[in-house]
């Protein structure tokens, strides 16, 4: 079944026909080649494919694509336009990045946190970014790296 | 000479492109014309094939082609005993083994043309449990074992697909001589890598007959070769391109898609692209190998180690893979880092009809060290000495030998220990519930051979490359850090360029911690030599003696005639313009020279191990006796890496090798149904640590540093995940009074123990 997807893409107006069961993450990488949300686990279960719909940190990989209509997706690819965000910055000044594969997800989950919170300590960073799988870091230079931005 | 760029905290040199989203990964990869491929996998574990039938699957629209063993010439790979074939071949031995491989123009036509082939198998009998697969009367799933080329002297019979044995002195006057003997049986899982990229590749053969693969891997040149001897292509007609790996630790070394990758695409004539859902991914690639330790160990009252024996038994499931190895460098890591003049280690890789078990952080290490360091506290307790004491009083130093005779110039153990001890505050008094447990270890870091080329371009910049690929750990900064060092010249003058065999030379893999202190030596001679060129080209120029000349912010200068100097630009240009040609500097570096005593050890599939390193690890832990859940409180882990080539690099390492440990102490195992296959094949059901159960982790650096290593650099890759588990297991036993050999320490084993002390 198809389906008339009309929405808001880092900043620019898309439209889109398309099957009505496709997932978001899914679109985003091969219609859009938006390649910087990755694929995990397809489960929800890794938040690897995490982007920003209106605002707020979802799975895009649960998220089919008809629900986006008239919404706001932000991408890794919408952060940081005019050279890094200041999230960006600090991952990659305090060595919050090592593969890099969990990373675009990560700094999804960590906009959404500061843009409800813009200190959060270290319990509610651990709470909010729990979606969000790391297998290199042991999570403690991201938890860092997200504690140094306020301590601006 | 002071250093001005090794010992630096230089951000990586991919961390932008990483947290861009622009760094791309094999998925993001797409080629006009590709195909997509999926894989048929046996649903037995241990059966015949009696016949493939794949015409329904052919004529379903969009499907381009269909490959089974029979389009291919027989071939058997494997990085120890090569018994493995690309796709099963009259039989299959586990849950997953890959059986046929389709490529069609998308996934949904691919999967659905797998339902379309139809197998007809003849069930054999399987047998599950290594210790019964070790029985005279077991099924034997290698009738043709002997058969098959091994790299190595291999002691192996029925379903033993290699046995090491190392031995010294008298065993048995070592135990009557001792006040205390003790005797322990320890037992560890399967567990998984998880790493965040699934398996990945794509293959393109060109219209002259060469085959390019693109992959997720820890080696191109391990994927290159294994490709040539399963398919008997020729190396020289491979080409294989590492893309940046979204994690390894292991998993990524020996191949699983790419040669099923190269085949269907060379009957598609077009590029296919395979990638590995995550279920495909848990249920059939290479995780650790499950363990059984058995341990005896005797001490005298006043605390000195007489005698260790050890028997391991490591589930090497239905391919040999990295068994031989984990089997034998679990062997040879079993004392630990003390000194035990009397002892007995025979360790076995065994198979049983489950899937192949392969490199996983350790590689063999965490399974004797969670048995020794678990008992080291049990023999503390015995003859009532601090832990800490005990450890410290029988600790290797340095040029004391190794496990078989390797003399260790470095050996940082008793600063790891005592430093870890500090910062964690031992020996403080405990509340209700709590406990702090420690545990050491010993690894290696250079094994096997790395070479490196450095150009110096027409500019007096620098190009690196060795077939090294940056998996997280940050290798492409460190190598560089080092390279840049050598040549004496800034950091942004150096570019490393990424892991490709058709430029890229020889090293071996990365893996077994060993790119920094292998591939590193590689990279430092191989600057030496270009820096050696430059000095000889200036020494020309400037009519001075190489011997006066010095390197200075990009120049070369004499340092009798200061006025003498010339640019490395200009010495670049020269170079490539006017006289001497293109400066190409180069470095091979194989770890050999101290091998084992041959009277020692029998059966050790690697010629020698160098660059030991050390680390100690203590933990805080508090234990609800609601719900037996561990909180850990505090962790500290202090590790000897003789020169942190980049302290944030080795932090990270430490950290992330830490938190995988917890894993594997805590919550992590793969679970097996009576077929032998795996069940929990996704993250809700195996549970790797999250955000919410670790706290900070404290990553301490010690430098003992290694006259061998380029620059006193030793490894740090996988030591931070050896000690974990031990330290936790030391920790609750301190804490509850419970003594845990089995892992994971599930909250409802915990929780189930505390019931029965209570009554």
């Amino acid at each position: 079944m198809k389906v008339n997807v009309k929405f808001n893409l880092n900043g620019q107006q898309v439209e889109l026909e398309t099957e009505a069961g496709r997932t978001l993450l899914e679109v985003l990488r091969n219609e859009f080649n938006l390649t910087g949300t990755k694929k995990g686990c397809g489960e929800g279960d890794c938040g690897a494919c995490t982007v920003l719909l209106d605002e707020k940190a979802v799975n895009s990989c649960l998220t089919l694509i008809p629900k986006v209509n008239g919404c706001n997706v932000t991408t890794i690819e919408g952060v940081g336009e005019d050279g890094l965000d200041p999230i960006q910055h600090s991952f990659v000044e305090h060595g919050g990045i090592q593969c890099g594969f969990c990373t675009p997800g990560m700094i999804m989950s960590t906009k959404a946190l500061l843009n409800e919170n813009p200190s959060p300590a270290e319990g509610e960073i651990r709470k909010n970014l729990a979606g969000n799988l790391c297998r290199c870091t042991g999570y403690a230079k991201i938890v860092d790296s997200i504690m140094k931005l306020s301590d601006k | 000479m002071p250093l001005n760029i090794v010992g630096k905290r230089i951000p990586r040199v991919d961390a932008v492109e990483k947290a861009t989203g622009g760094a791309k990964f094999l998925d993001d990869y797409s080629f006009s014309n590709m195909l997509i491929g999926k894989i048929l996998r046996s649903p037995y574990p241990h059966a015949k094939i009696l016949n493939i039938d794949t015409s329904r699957a052919l004529k379903l629209p969009g499907v381009k082609a269909i490959v089974t063993a029979g389009d291919l010439p027989e071939g058997r790979y494997g990085a120890y005993v090569k018994d493995q074939p690309v796709l099963a071949r009259g039989r299959v031995r586990f849950v997953g083994e890959p059986v046929a491989v389709v490529a069609a123009i998308d996934e949904d036509v691919a999967k659905d043309a797998l339902k379309l082939i139809t197998v007809e198998y003849e069930e054999l009998q399987p047998v599950f449990d290594p210790i019964e697969a070790m029985a005279s009367d077991a099924p034997i799933i290698h009738e043709k074992l002997q058969d098959y080329i091994a790299v190595y002297d291999a002691v192996r019979y029925g379903n033993v697909c290699s046995k090491i044995t190392f031995k010294e002195g008298n065993i048995d006057e070592g135990f009557s001589k001792s006040d205390f003997v003790l005797e322990n049986t320890f037992k560890t899982p399967h567990v998984h890598q998880c790493y965040l990229e699934t398996w990945g590749a794509i293959a393109d053969w060109d219209a002259s007959g060469r085959i390019t693969i693109w992959t997720t891997t820890q080696s191109p040149h391990v994927t290159q070769i294994r490709t040539s001897e399963a398919l008997h292509i020729p190396m020289n007609k491979i080409r294989v391109i590492g893309t940046r790996v979204g994690g390894g630790f292991g998993g990524k070394v020996e191949p699983t898609v790419q040669p099923i990758c190269v085949v269907v695409a060379k009957k598609a004539k077009r590029p296919v692209k395979i990638v590995l859902d995550r279920e495909e991914d848990l249920l059939a690639t290479r995780p650790r190998h499950a363990s059984q330790v058995k341990i005896k160990d005797g001490v005298t009252k006043n605390g000195l180690l007489m005698a260790r024996s050890i028997e391991v038994i490591y589930d090497t499931g239905a391919f040999a893979d990295d068994g031989p190895g984990v089997a034998g460098f679990g062997a040879m890591m079993s004392l630990g880092p003390y000194k035990i003049p009397n002892y007995h280690i025979d360790s076995y890789a065994v198979y049983t009809n489950k899937l192949p078990t392969g490199a996983y952080r350790g590689f063999g290490n965490p399974q004797v060290t969670f048995a020794y360091e678990s008992h080291m506290d049990m023999l503390a307790g015995k003859i009532g000495m601090d832990p800490l004491e005990l450890r410290i009083k029988n600790a290797c130093e340095n040029g004391d030998k190794s496990v078989g005779g390797i003399v260790m110039p470095s050996v940082g153990i008793k600063e790891c220990l005592r430093k870890a001890a500090e910062t964690a505050g031992w020996g403080k008094h405990p509340k209700k519930n709590r406990g702090m447990g420690i545990a050491s270890l010993q690894h290696i870091s250079g094994v096997l051979s790395s070479s490196a080329i450095v150009r110096i371009n027409e500019d007096g910049t620098a190009m690196v490359s060795t077939g090294a690929v940056d998996i997280g750990q940050g290798s492409d900064t460190a190598l560089t850090q080092i390279a840049a060092e050598g040549l004496e010249l800034p950091f942004e003058d150096v570019t490393l360029i990424a892991a490709d065999t058709a430029s890229t030379p020889y090293n071996w893999a990365v893996a077994a911690s060993r790119v920094t202190y292998t591939a590193g030596n590689a990279i430092k001679i191989a600057a030496d030599d270009a820096k050696r060129q430059l000095l000889e080209l200036a020494s020309k120029q400037l009519g001075a003696a190489v011997e006066q000349l010095f390197i200075k912010e990009r120049k070369v200068i004499s340092r009798e005639t200061p006025e003498k100097c010339i640019s490395i630009r200009d010495l670049g240009a020269i170079s490539h313009w006017v006289t001497g040609g293109p400066i190409i500097g180069k470095g091979s570096f194989m770890v050999e020279g101290h091998k084992h005593d041959p009277e020692k050890v029998k059966g050790f599939p690697f010629g020698t191990m160098a660059g030991f390193i050390f680390g100690a690890h203590v933990v805080e832990v508090e234990v609800d006796e609601e719900t037996g859940n561990v909180q850990i409180i505090n962790a500290v882990a202090a590790h000897d890496v003789g020169k942190a080539v980049n302290p944030i690099g080795v932090e990270g390492q430490i950290n992330g090798g830490f938190v995988q440990g917890v894993g594997y102490a805590l919550t992590e195992e793969m679970i097996f149904d009576k077929n032998g296959k795996v069940v929990n094949t996704n993250f809700l059901d195996y549970k790797i640590p999250t955000f919410m159960d670790v706290p900070m982790i404290h990553p301490l650096i010690v430098e003992e540093k290694d006259p061998t290593g380029p620059f006193g650099a030793k490894g740090v890759g996988e030591p931070g995940l050896v000690a974990t588990a031990p330290a936790i297991a030391n920790a609750i036993y301190n804490a509850i009074g419970i003594r845990f050999k089995e892992l994971p320490m599930k909250p409802e084993k915990i929780w189930k123990a505390l019931l029965e002390k209570e009554k």
